[in-house]
């Protein structure tokens, strides 16, 4: 549709943070709930942003479109869309680039729409809005983008109101919403997790098919590991407001890294798994964003923690596998991590916390 | 925008919130305030009724001077005591009336919130109607007819805050008995009258002390205008017949603005503290729930 | 009203816990019409045995949950527990009887008590029921939250709010326990939890329910964790149980197309397994205008004409594994029955 980007090199990437931090002053003092990220999104790019809650996931994401809170708020490090500096602008510079550039959806549809106005004009606003269309094009435009995101009887349903619709249509409407203006970059916010399995795979498909189309970029946060698994092509793994590992989707779940990835993965159950197997568990919780803890942040409940984790942060290193980085001094597979991993085996029977 | 969600994690992020000097010195004052309305007759102050003529300085109102430190009225009479005194009643109004439409008001709004059915069909439909009514006029119509003593003035004043307190207390209890933890205690077998005393009251009774200090304004105001149409304590010394009798005559007011000045000031900073000390409270017991 | 028949149910004598035919139904407002939560399900539970049932949302798990607790009392139907009929008990009765069921819910935060320390929370039942002196009761509430994980020092002094929503959901289970229950219905406790925490939510569970000779009953809708704590499970649509059977029989083969739907919608956290095409079209129909016949008909892909007039019933089709379907994935045809609408 519209591509006003300047489209330079095939191979730059879409968007590009360096070291971007992102805190909070808060009464018991500054919350870094993102702190020195950088991240690269190729265009056509979707890349899964994991981890647990209170990472930073969804800040990391509302930092690069610029949607953040007026006060309270520090910001450092820099933010580049098509490789121009985006990081520094107002909301007012920044209103020609959400919607028709990147556009953002949230977790729950039921509040991110506009429950009094009717979901056809919702979508219309900002065709005209942003493209100058008038009424009656943009209307039609809207009705075919219904028909995209395959929401059945579209003519009726844009004179209906959210609430006159189910959970998954309302999901199907704000990703009409975002898709309208034909963006180049898309915000997941966990867009599934108020919905149902089925409808929530239908949605990861529509979602799916909608950037192959469209040639778009995805940044899908989400918690759940099956959700990325199967439809990113790259994963960043978040801890304590940064980002500890990141690869290719296949490389992360065959050649783990980190000790936090490899604990989250073992956490879920999986349908394979024989009933009552025990399960892997992280112990404790995460850390304390105002105080975080020098040293590796998950010190405090690594099970291959030594003395050098808790005075020394590790820095981001290149793994073996291509593309491939993660932040840790006793990465798995290292003869530490081996060596620990006997010790833990044979101390428990059970093997708690080692699958 | 949709807020950020809080986070779970951070549990030590519960700052110890504090009420603030604000609040301690609205606290001071409505303090003084009560030690002065209850201690008035053994505190050292002129007779509020006596006439201190004076025959060196004229025609009574006398200015503010060191003999009377608030000036006295035009019958001589001194308004630093006549305003002390005023606060007695007042008060004495201000919280029977509170009292009585939380006790009225506030069991009524809790049960029917709790129970439901035709209990809270039947006072809701009560509340409407008394809520229909402008207060104000009916609580003049109502003074007028009877015999005005600090009782009856109480209660007139108390029938008006039923209805605003027991939708407040009705909503909040609605709110709460669909929580889970109600649902808990249910089903650990606690009676209904435990699950009220020990479940809901404690949730609801910090959003209504808050309300009752800022209903103990509005009644303090409301006697005051009552008094000041000569509807309130028949014969007692109110705020409100302070300054009504300070504000009779336009000249009074320009001549003499003492005789009103200071009760003015009194009811104005009582009012202040109650809603200040209302407000800060409620702030500092919202307790933080946070959102997973 | 059909239900979709009892077959699967085992001997009276056996249960501790047997629900037959429940019916729930909520009247909306005054417009006459009314919302089918439940329509005649009949399950029962052993003891020792951990039931899950799952299902999407909407579909009535935990309008069976609470109507086992008789919060509210059900439409019809009964409901047995270790011997009594709970449906018919009084309400001074029917308090004694939720001392030996005990329920956690979903929200972890909403169901504690947002200004009560979080030991007088898990101390209230104990006081309820006047069970033991002063220190029996003190040290029970200790013993009970170690055995959760939550320092009982701590939980003396702090409010719900200072604690972490995976740990409140353990307060609420040491409360759940602390009346030495036999039967606890969980609805949902982990659905709100991160998965790292949940896993240690469910071990506690695992460990728990050892360590009392606990019977649970375990409603979600995610179906790894249902699978991961159930002995047996029970797949609930619209109301109605579809499938129900031991649990490694019914992941393995299953033989109602719903559940099989169900299966292949969880996203796999195996990028090698290929993502599949959507599952199912459209969403799960109103609960207050169920389809007639099989009320998964309308999204089915094996529907036939016979299926949108006559109900399924539940038959055997595998040791212990029930299905209620006219033509599921292996088991044969159902076989014509004659019976009265
Ligand atoms: N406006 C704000 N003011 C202060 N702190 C904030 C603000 N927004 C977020 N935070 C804090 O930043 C941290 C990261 O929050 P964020 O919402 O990014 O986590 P998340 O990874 O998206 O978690 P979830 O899975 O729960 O959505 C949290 O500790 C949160 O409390
Ligand atoms: N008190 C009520 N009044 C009216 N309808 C109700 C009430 N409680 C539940 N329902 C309806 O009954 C149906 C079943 O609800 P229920 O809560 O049992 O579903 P569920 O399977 O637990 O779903 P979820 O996974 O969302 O918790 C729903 O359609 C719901 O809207
Ligand atoms: S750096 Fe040390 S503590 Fe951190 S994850 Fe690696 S081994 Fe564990
Ligand atoms: S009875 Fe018919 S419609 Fe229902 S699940 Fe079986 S095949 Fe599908
Ligand atoms: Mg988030
Ligand atoms: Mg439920």
């Amino acid at each position: 549709m519209n591509s006003s980007t300047p489209d330079r090199n095939e191979f730059e990437p879409l968007i590009e943070t360096v070291n971007l931090k992102t805190h909070f002053r808060t009464p018991r003092g500054v919350a870094r709930a993102v702190d020195g990220v950088s991240i690269q999104i190729r265009r056509g790019q979707s890349i899964g942003v994991v981890g647990e809650s209170g990472s930073g996931k969804t800040v990391l994401s509302r930092s690069i479109m610029g949607l953040l809170p007026r006060n309270g708020v520090i910001r450092e490090g820099s933010v580049r869309y098509g490789g121009e500096e985006i990081g520094n602008r107002t909301p007012k510079q920044m209103r020609s680039i959400w919607g028709r550039e990147m556009a953002m959806i949230f977790q729950d549809p039921m509040t991110s729409l506009n429950p009094v106005m009717k979901v056809g004009r919702q979508v219309t606003e900002s065709l005209r809005l942003h493209l100058g269309m008038s009424s009656s094009e943009a209307m039609a435009v809207a009705e075919k983008i219904f028909r995209d995101v395959r929401i059945p009887e579209p003519t009726r349903r844009l004179n209906q109101y959210p609430h006159e619709l189910s959970g998954g249509m309302r999901q199907r409407v704000m990703i009409a919403i975002a898709l309208a203006c034909g963006p180049n970059m898309l915000f997941a916010d966990e867009p599934t997790t108020a919905l149902d399995v089925t409808v929530q795979a239908q949605i990861l498909d529509l979602l799916a098919e909608q950037i192959r189309d469209r040639n778009m970029s995805m940044l899908l946060v989400t918690h759940n590991l099956g959700v990325v698994a199967g439809y990113t092509d790259e994963i960043a793994v978040m801890y304590g407001g940064k980002v500890v590992e990141r690869a290719p989707t296949k490389t992360l779940f065959q050649n783990v890294k980190m000790p936090y990835t490899e604990a989250l993965l073992q956490s879920i159950p999986r349908l394979n798994q024989p009933s009552h197997s025990r399960l892997a568990m992280i112990p404790g919780r995460p850390p304390d964003l105002v105080d975080p803890p020098a040293g590796c942040r998950f010190a405090s409940r690594c099970a291959y923690v030594r003395e050098l984790c808790r005075h020394e942060e590790p820095p981001l290193v290149q793994a073996e596998t291509p593309d491939h980085t993660f932040a840790c001094h006793f990465p798995v597979g290292s003869p530490e991590y081996h060596e620990r991993r006997v010790e833990l085996t044979r101390a428990s029977g059970t093997t708690a916390g080692v699958s | 925008m949709s807020v950020v969600a809080n986070n779970a994690g951070d549990e030590a992020a519960v700052a110890r919130k504090k009420l603030g000097f604000g609040f301690w010195l609205c606290v001071g004052w409505l303090g003084l305030m009560l030690f002065v309305a209850v201690f008035t007759p053994l505190l050292p102050l002129k007779s509020p009724t006596a006439n201190f003529l004076d025959s060196s300085q004229g025609r009574p109102p006398y200015a503010p001077s060191w003999k009377h430190w608030f000036g006295t009225d035009k019958d001589a009479r001194d308004v630093f005591s006549r305003t002390l005194h005023g606060a007695r009643i007042s008060l004495t109004v201000g919280f029977s009336a509170i009292t009585a439409g939380f006790l009225i008001g506030g069991t009524v709004g809790v049960i029917s919130g709790y129970f439901r059915g035709w209990i809270d069909r039947v006072s809701s439909f009560v509340f409407v109607v008394l809520l229909s009514f402008p207060s104000l006029v009916l609580a003049i119509l109502l003074t007028s007819l009877i015999e005005r003593s600090l009782l009856t003035v109480s209660l007139v004043l108390g029938l008006l805050s039923i209805a605003p307190v027991g939708r407040l207390a009705r909503a909040a209890t609605l709110q709460y008995s669909d929580r889970e933890f109600v649902l808990a205690a249910r089903q650990i077998g606690a009676k209904d009258r435990h699950i009220i005393i020990k479940e809901i009251l404690p949730n609801v009774a910090i959003p209504m002390s808050s309300l009752a200090l800022l209903g103990m304004a509005v009644a303090v105001v409301a006697e005051g205008g009552l008094s000041f149409l000569g509807l309130s304590v028949e014969k007692g010394i109110t705020w409100g017949g302070l300054i009504q009798l300070g504000s009779d005559a336009s000249k009074t007011l320009e001549k003499a603005p003492w005789i009103s000045f200071f009760p003015i000031l009194m009811l104005f900073l009582t009012v202040l503290s109650l809603n200040f000390a209302g407000d800060r409270l409620r702030t500092f017991f919202d307790v933080k729930e946070m959102t997973l | 009203m059909a239900g979709t028949g009892k077959a699967h149910l085992r001997p009276a004598g056996e249960a501790l816990l047997r629900v037959e035919d429940l019916v729930v139904e909520f009247r909306i407002g005054r417009t006459g019409l009314k919302v089918n939560a439940v329509s005649g399900i009949s399950f029962d539970v052993l003891p020792g045995e951990t039931l899950g049932i799952v299902g999407e949302s909407g579909c009535g798990k935990s309008t069976t949950g609470r109507a086992v607790m008789q919060l509210p009392r059900a439409t019809s139907g009964s409901v047995v527990f270790d011997g009594r009929e709970l449906t018919t008990l009084d309400k001074e009765e029917m308090r004694e009887v939720r001392t030996k069921v005990q329920m956690i819910f979903q929200d972890p935060i909403s169901s504690l008590n947002p200004r009560r320390k979080v030991r007088d929370i898990v101390m209230e039942p104990l006081l309820i029921w006047k069970r033991g002196s002063k220190q029996e009761q003190g040290e029970a509430v200790d013993k009970v939250l170690e055995e959760v994980g939550i320092d009982p020092q701590r939980a003396a002094e702090s409010l719900p709010h200072q604690f972490s929503g995976g740990q409140c959901q353990r307060i609420s289970i040491a409360r759940s326990l602390v009346l030495e229950p036999q039967l606890i219905i969980c609805d949902e406790p982990v659905s709100a939890l991160d998965v790292s925490v949940q896993a240690q939510v469910i071990n506690l569970l695992e460990d728990l329910k050892k360590a009392h000779g606990l019977t649970l009953i375990f409603i979600a809708h995610d179906l790894a964790v249902v699978k991961n704590i159930s002995d047996r499970v029970a797949v609930m649509y619209l109301g109605k149980i579809c499938e129900i059977g031991p649990s490694e029989g019914l992941y393995g083969r299953p033989a109602h197309p719903y559940t099989k739907v169900l299966l292949d919608s969880i996203p796999i956290p195996d990028p090698d397994v290929e993502t599949r095409k959507v599952a199912v079209e459209g969403e799960p129909p109103s609960p207050v205008n169920p389809p007639s016949g099989c009320r998964f008909n309308p999204r089915c892909p094996n529907a036939s004409d016979r299926c949108r007039t006559e109900e399924p019933i539940m038959r055997e089709i595998d040791p212990g594994h029930f299905v209620a379907c006219h033509h599921p994935l292996f088991g044969g045809e159902a076989p014509v029955t004659v019976r009265s609408a």
